[in-house]
């Protein structure tokens, strides 16, 4: 215990204590000082995630077994208790709410499955066919991540008016300048919106995936290249046998971090269809938002937020088990 | 015994074709959107109410002095700066601090807090929206400080969302500045804090400054709590963007005018983070 070896010691100690310190008193306070110094430094980030995030999760849980509606908004602690009356509602799939819930909730997964394989894959494909160095590589890369950089709603709206019925460009290419369809589709409407929905989505997420899987192919070490090319592999068994495996790590952590958004994902639906989302593109994140704000049912809405919540722990830890076990078998 | 003559840099023509071909579609792809802004936005009103032209047959101005005033635009442009540079400085001041005590201490509870701050991100917004407009609504009932519906409140709101991985960033950053540069400042009398402020953060200040234009960023494309939390005073352009279709005409090249302006801010600050990000993000990989 030398001041050199544990050199953080306060100012206010140096100048009051410096001579007597092996008497028992300063050297406690020292003590105390120093341990309780790094949490000193994260208690402001503590409080900010404490109130914005735990106690709103541990508020929104107790909501959850309230029977919370437009009387009692202005003094929610006043709202009578409901037990899990809500949850029952939420999950009674004979009835309308149940019914609509377990629809969104199936909407919302192959809409995360159909934007997450498609996002993985034009992300992945791109990454590995830029990974040698050839003319424009680099003025590519910035091309590619325009839809990352530009402001979320800003570059929805667009692909909204993209695929309006009258005036939008889909319509125009697809019927009067390629004549693929009879007459013009409404994207934004009926069962196509999903289709729409899975397309800005994918827009908005693969240059992610670029971005990721261009950082984990730095990582490969160019002599695994060189010593297979001279024992004769061509390129496309480079990529299947080198490559692709090398990935698997961060394709892990990838994939559930995509899924993670995608599932999530508010403001994509949102900004595209408005404030009522379509029946065939419901995701969950806006089903929630509606059936809470427009009806002002916030018991209900917090239950059916507790569920998604439980069901994304479920995914992941599952998703995390299996992956890893799998890994370690390789 | 070698087989093969072709030199390992050259690839056979089956793979330049595939790559010509997939890059360019991704190219189409990733920049048809942009170009339909800028090509829209200099359209007089007729032309993007009719079928859709890929080249302008007449360019207007007007819809860049119009987004003006059709809806209060410079006033939602003013709360998003506001909020979201207050919610970046922020957000950066309070990263620094625990980032310190994450990459210079040893101490109880570093690994469960790094977790839970980052698992944060993984949980639905909807989850804490809810509760959150209520307990707003109540600390302003109990005692009169109005969060919902203000800038502080959104404020507060924005500054969490980027912390963690703010926080993330930044303490890989300060591993890699040399230990013994605070060390030394240690010994030679500093505290800890005037360690942190002289020598750390100085040296660390293309780091602070990436994280910082994330923050800000992150906070300029939120739409899920500015649509809740703020009020026709305070509304950010991440909502007001949508009042030039409720109005009984759709002004389609005013909203693509008013999409190019609120993205130059964000473009602008992607570009300089543009290099950060990658390099940043490869290290992060390495660990």
């Amino acid at each position: 215990m030398t001041a050199t070896a544990h050199p953080h010691t306060p100012p206010a100690e140096r100048t009051s204590g410096r001579g007597r310190a092996p008497g028992g008193r300063p050297r406690v306070v020292q003590r105390i000082r120093r341990v309780g110094l790094p949490y000193l430094l994260l208690l402001p980030a503590l409080i900010f995630e404490l109130l914005v995030h735990l106690i709103p999760m541990l508020v929104g849980i107790v909501i959850s077994l309230k029977q919370l509606t437009q009387f009692y908004i202005r003094d929610w602690q006043q709202a009578p208790w409901a037990g899990f009356g809500n949850y029952r509602v939420a999950v009674n799939f004979n009835a309308a709410i149940g019914a609509a819930l377990l629809h969104s909730f199936l909407i919302t997964c192959a809409f995360a499955a159909a934007a997450v394989g498609l996002s993985w894959l034009l992300g992945t494909a791109a990454a590995i066919l830029a990974q040698d160095r050839f003319r424009g590589r680099g003025l590519l890369r910035a091309v590619f991540l325009t839809p990352y950089a530009l402001p979320v709603y800003a570059s929805v709206i667009t692909w909204a008016f993209m695929f309006q019925y009258d005036n939008g460009l889909v319509n125009h290419v697809l019927h009067n300048q390629l004549g693929i369809t009879s007459r013009p589709t409404f994207w934004l409407l009926g069962n196509n919106s999903f289709i729409a929905l899975v397309i800005v989505s994918v827009w908005r997420n693969w240059p992610f995936a670029f971005l990721i899987v261009m950082a984990g192919l730095q990582m490969i070490p160019r002599e695994l290249y060189e010593a297979s090319a001279i024992d004769g592999a061509g390129i496309w068994q480079q990529i299947r046998l080198i490559t692709m495996p090398s990935l698997r790590a961060i394709n892990q952590v990838l994939a559930l971090v995509l899924f993670l958004w995608t599932f999530n994902d508010f403001t994509t639906p949102y900004v595209l269809f408005g404030n009522v989302a379509p029946q065939a593109a419901d995701v969950i994140s806006i089903h929630i938002y509606q059936a809470s704000f427009l009806t002002w049912n916030f018991g209900e809405g917090s239950a059916m937020s507790v569920l998604l919540l439980a069901f994304l722990l479920l995914v992941t830890a599952a998703y995390l088990l299996v992956t890893s076990r799998r890994r370690s078998y390789a | 015994m070698p087989r093969s003559r072709r030199p390992p840099m050259a690839p056979p023509p089956s793979f330049v074709w595939t790559r010509r071909i997939v890059l360019s579609l991704l190219t189409l792809f990733a920049v048809l959107p942009v170009y339909v802004m800028i090509s829209s936005s200099v359209k007089p009103l007729q032309d993007v109410s009719g079928t859709f032209h890929w080249i302008p047959a007449r360019l207007s101005v007007r819809p860049y002095v119009d987004i003006w005033r059709t809806v209060p635009l410079a006033r939602y442009f003013l709360n998003s700066v506001i909020v979201c540079g207050s919610a970046a400085g922020l957000s950066v001041t309070v990263a620094i601090f625990a980032a310190y005590a994450v990459s210079r201490y040893r101490f109880r509870g570093k690994r469960v807090f790094t977790v839970a701050v980052l698992s944060t991100q993984m949980f639905p917004g909807i989850l804490f929206l809810l509760p959150l407009f209520l307990i707003f609504v109540s600390i302003g009932n109990a005692t009169g400080i109005a969060l919902y519906g203000s800038r502080g409140g959104l404020i507060l709101t924005y500054l969490t969302f980027s912390l963690p991985f703010s926080i993330w960033m930044l303490a890989g950053y300060f591993d890699s500045i040399p230990r013994g540069l605070d060390e030394a400042a240690l010994v030679d009398g500093c505290g800890p804090l005037r360690a942190l402020f002289r020598v750390v953060v100085p040296a660390s200040f293309p780091g602070i400054v990436a994280v910082a234009i994330y923050a800000f960023m992150t906070a300029w494309s939120e739409v899920l709590f500015a649509s809740v939390m703020t009020n026709a005073t305070t509304r950010t352009l991440a909502v007001g963007l949508r009042d030039y279709s409720t109005q009984n005409d759709v002004f389609w090249n005013q909203i693509m005018a008013a999409s190019l302006v609120v993205s130059v801010p964000v473009v602008a600050g992607f570009l300089l983070l543009q290099r950060f990000l990658v390099t940043g993000l490869t290290a992060g990989a390495v660990k």
